[in-house]
C-alpha cells in the first residue's frame, strides 16, 4: 500500500472523527456519532496494518493484551467509578505516547541503517512527546489514586513546593536543550533517560498538591495532556492523523478545563498551585455562620414533599459515593405520579468530572430533559417549592454570593436558599471539602435531613409507598 | 513530510476543535472525555506503524507496550462511551411509572 494512499485514508478517518464530535452536540445523536468516529479509528488501523514490512507478531500480541484489558475494563467499570476509569485512560494515551517517541528515537539514533535522519526538530519533538506524556501519566495515576481512594484526597502541600517544581522544570529544560543538540549520542540517551524521569516525578509533584474536589479540572486538564502528547507523537513521526486526532482531544480538554475553572471562579493557576483545602480547613474551624438547625424526621420529609408542587433535586459528589441514583430516581418518578414536577439542578462541578452526576442519573434512567443546568434554574428559583440537596455543600453554599471573606467567594452556585423550602441530605454537620461551614444549613427555610444518602431517599420511598 | 506542513495541520485542527467541543452539552461531557481517550488512542496508529520487522528487539518491545496501551483506550474508551451514550433517552411514555 502506498504511504499517498494511506494518508487518503487518514482524511477519511478524520473526517469521521469530525462527525463524530459533531454528533455528541445532542444526546440524541451521540450514540450514533460515537459509532461514527469508532468506525473512523477502525479504518485508520486497519489501513495502518496494511504498511509494508511491518512485525506482525509484536503488533497482535499489543493488540491483543490491549483489547482485553480494554474491554474488560469498559465493561465492569460502575458508572460511579468514571472519573478514575477517565483519569487511568488519559494516563494510558500519555504513556503510550511517550512509549512511540521512545522507540522512534531509539531506532533513529541506534539501528544501523535508520530509515531518516534525527534532525534537531524531531529531536524537539520528540522530548515534547516523551516530556508531556510522561507528566500525564504519573499525573494520571495519582489522580486516579486520589479518586479510587488508594491515597489521600487531601491537598498535599510542604514547604518549597514550588520551588522543587520550578527545579525540576528548569532540569528538564536544560537536559533537553543539551539532548537536541547530541541526541544521537551516548550522552544524548542518557540526558533522554533522566528526561523520562524527570516528566514522570514532575507529574506527581504537580498533581499531588491538588485536593479531591478540585479533580474535575485535574482529570479535564490531564485529557489535555494526553491529546497534546499524541499530537507531539505525530510530529515525531510526521504522521497528520496523529497530530488531527490529538489536536482534537488537546482542544476539547482546554475547553472543559476552562469551564470547570469558570465554575469554580478560580483561574487554572489557583487551582494548580494553591493546594486549595488544605490551609482553608484549619482557618475555618471557627468563627463562620452559627445557628439553629432544624433536623427532620423521614415523615417531616415525606409530608413537605407530598405537599409541594415542584420538586428541584441538586445532587453533588456524596450521591455517588452513596449509589444512591437509582433511589433517587424512584422518589422521582413517585412525586410525578403525585402530579409533582421534578426536576434535577446540576452544577457543573458538582461530583468528580465534567457531566459525572449527568452520568449517574442518565444510568438510572432519568431523561435528560429532566436534567437542569444550574444558568437555566436559578433564575425560577423563587417558584421552586422544595429543592432537595443531596451530598452537594460548597456549590449551593450562599457565602459564594454574599461574604467577600469566604475561600469561594464568587463561585456561581445553586441558588437553593431561594427556594421556598430546602431539604439537605448529609451524613453529619461537618463542612465540605473547602472546609467552609454552610449558611444554609441554618437558614430559616432549611431542614437537615440526616443520615446515608441512599438509605434516607429509601426510607421516603418507603413512605410514599405505604401511603 | 516537511515541519511547517504538519504545524499548518495541527493549527488547524486545534481551531476546529474548539468550534466542535464548544458545542457540546455539558450533559454530555463525561462521555465526551471518555470518547476523547478514545481518540487519543490514536497513538496506536503511529505505533503499529512504527513496528517495522527490520527493528532493533528493544524498540519492538518499547512498540509493543505502546500499541498494548493506546489499544486499551480505543477499545476501552469507545465501548464505555457506547454504555454511557445507551443511558441518556428521552423522557418515555411510560413515564411516572416506578418500577
Amino acid at each position: 500500500m502506498s504511504l499517498p494512499f494511506i494518508n487518503f485514508v487518514y482524511v477519511i478517518s478524520a473526517a469521521l472523527f469530525i462527525f463524530g464530535l459533531k454528533m455528541l452536540s445532542s444526546p440524541a445523536t451521540a450514540r450514533k456519532g460515537n459509532l461514527l468516529s469508532s468506525l473512523g479509528m477502525l479504518i485508520a488501523i486497519i489501513i495502518t496494518l496494511m504498511n509494508a514490512g511491518l512485525d506482525y507478531k509484536w503488533i497482535f500480541l499489543g493488540i491483543l493484551i490491549g483489547s482485553g484489558i480494554g474491554a474488560f475494563v469498559a465493561i465492569r467499570v460502575e458508572m460511579t467509578s468514571m472519573p478514575e476509569m477517565v483519569a487511568l485512560f488519559n494516563g494510558f494515551g500519555g504513556i503510550s505516547s511517550l512509549l512511540l517517541a521512545w522507540t522512534e528515537y531509539h531506532q533513529l539514533a541506534w539501528a544501523e541503517h535508520p530509515h531518516r535522519e534525527l534532525s534537531v526538530f524531531i529531536s524537539i519533538v520528540t522530548f515534547l512527546s516523551a516530556f508531556i506524556g510522561g507528566v500525564t501519566f504519573s499525573g494520571s495515576m495519582v489522580a486516579f489514586g486520589k479518586l479510587s481512594g488508594k491515597i489521600t484526597q487531601k491537598a498535599v502541600v510542604f514547604k518549597g513546593q514550588h520551588i522543587m517544581n520550578a527545579g525540576i522544570l528548569g532540569t528538564a529544560l536544560v537536559a533537553a536543550t543539551i539532548f537536541c543538540i547530541t541526541p544521537a549520542s551516548a550522552l544524548g540517551y542518557v540526558l533522554f533517560a533522566l528526561i523520562l524521569v524527570v516528566a514522570l516525578g514532575f507529574g506527581i509533584t504537580s498533581t499531588i498538591p491538588i485536593g479531591g474536589a478540585d479533580m474535575p479540572v485535574v482529570i479535564s486538564l490531564l485529557n489535555s495532556y494526553s491529546g497534546i502528547a499524541a499530537c507531539a507523537a505525530g510530529f515525531v513521526i510526521s504522521n497528520n492523523i496523529l497530530i488531527v486526532a490529538g489536536a482534537l482531544v488537546g482542544a476539547s480538554g482546554i475547553i472543559l478545563t476552562n469551564i470547570m475553572c469558570k465554575a469554580m471562579n478560580r483561574s487554572l493557576a489557583n487551582v494548580l498551585f494553591s493546594g486549595f483545602g488544605s490551609t482553608t480547613a484549619v482557618q475555618a474551624g471557627d468563627g463562620g455562620p452559627q445557628g439553629e438547625v432544624r433536623p427532620a424526621s423521614a415523615e417531616d420529609v415525606y409530608y413537605i414533599l407530598e405537599a409541594a408542587d415542584s420538586v428541584a433535586f441538586v445532587p453533588g459528589y456524596g450521591l455517588a459515593v452513596a449509589q444512591a441514583q437509582h433511589a433517587v430516581k424512584e422518589l422521582g418518578d413517585l412525586l410525578e405520579a403525585n402530579d409533582t414536577e421534578v426536576s434535577y439542578a446540576i452544577h457543573p462541578v458538582a461530583g468528580r468530572m465534567p457531566g459525572h452526576m449527568n452520568v449517574l442519573l442518565a444510568e438510572a434512567n432519568v431523561p435528560y430533559d429532566q436534567l437542569v443546568e444550574m444558568d437555566d434554574i436559578n433564575p425560577r428559583m423563587d417558584s421552586v417549592d422544595v429543592c432537595v440537596v443531596i451530598g452537594a455543600n460548597d456549590v449551593v453554599n450562599p457565602a459564594a454570593l454574599d461574604d467577600e471573606s469566604s475561600p469561594i467567594y464568587g463561585m456561581p452556585i445553586i441558588e437553593t436558599h431561594r427556594a421556598k423550602t430546602v431539604i439537605v441530605l448529609k451524613r453529619s454537620m461537618n463542612p465540605g471539602f473547602a472546609g467552609i461551614q454552610n449558611a444554609l444549613f441554618f437558614a430559616e427555610n432549611a431542614r437537615m435531613y440526616f443520615g446515608d444518602a441512599k438509605a434516607s431517599i429509601q426510607a421516603l420511598v418507603a413512605e410514599f409507598k405505604n401511603d | 513530510m516537511e515541519p511547517v506542513y504538519l504545524t499548518f495541520v495541527f493549527v488547524l485542527a486545534i481551531f476546529l476543535g474548539f468550534e466542535l467541543i464548544s458545542k457540546v452539552p455539558s450533559t454530555l461531557h463525561t462521555p465526551l472525555m471518555s470518547g476523547s481517550n478514545a481518540i487519543s488512542g490514536i497513538t496506536l496508529i503511529g505505533a503499529i506503524a512504527s513496528m517495522e520487522s527490520d527493528n532493533l528487539t528493544f524498540a519492538a518491545v518499547l512498540g509493543t507496550a505502546a500499541v498494548a496501551f493506546a489499544t486499551i483506550n480505543v477499545v476501552g474508551g469507545y465501548m464505555v462511551t457506547n454504555r454511557m451514550l445507551e443511558m441518556f433517552k428521552k423522557k418515555e411514555k411510560t413515564e411516572g411509572d416506578p418500577r
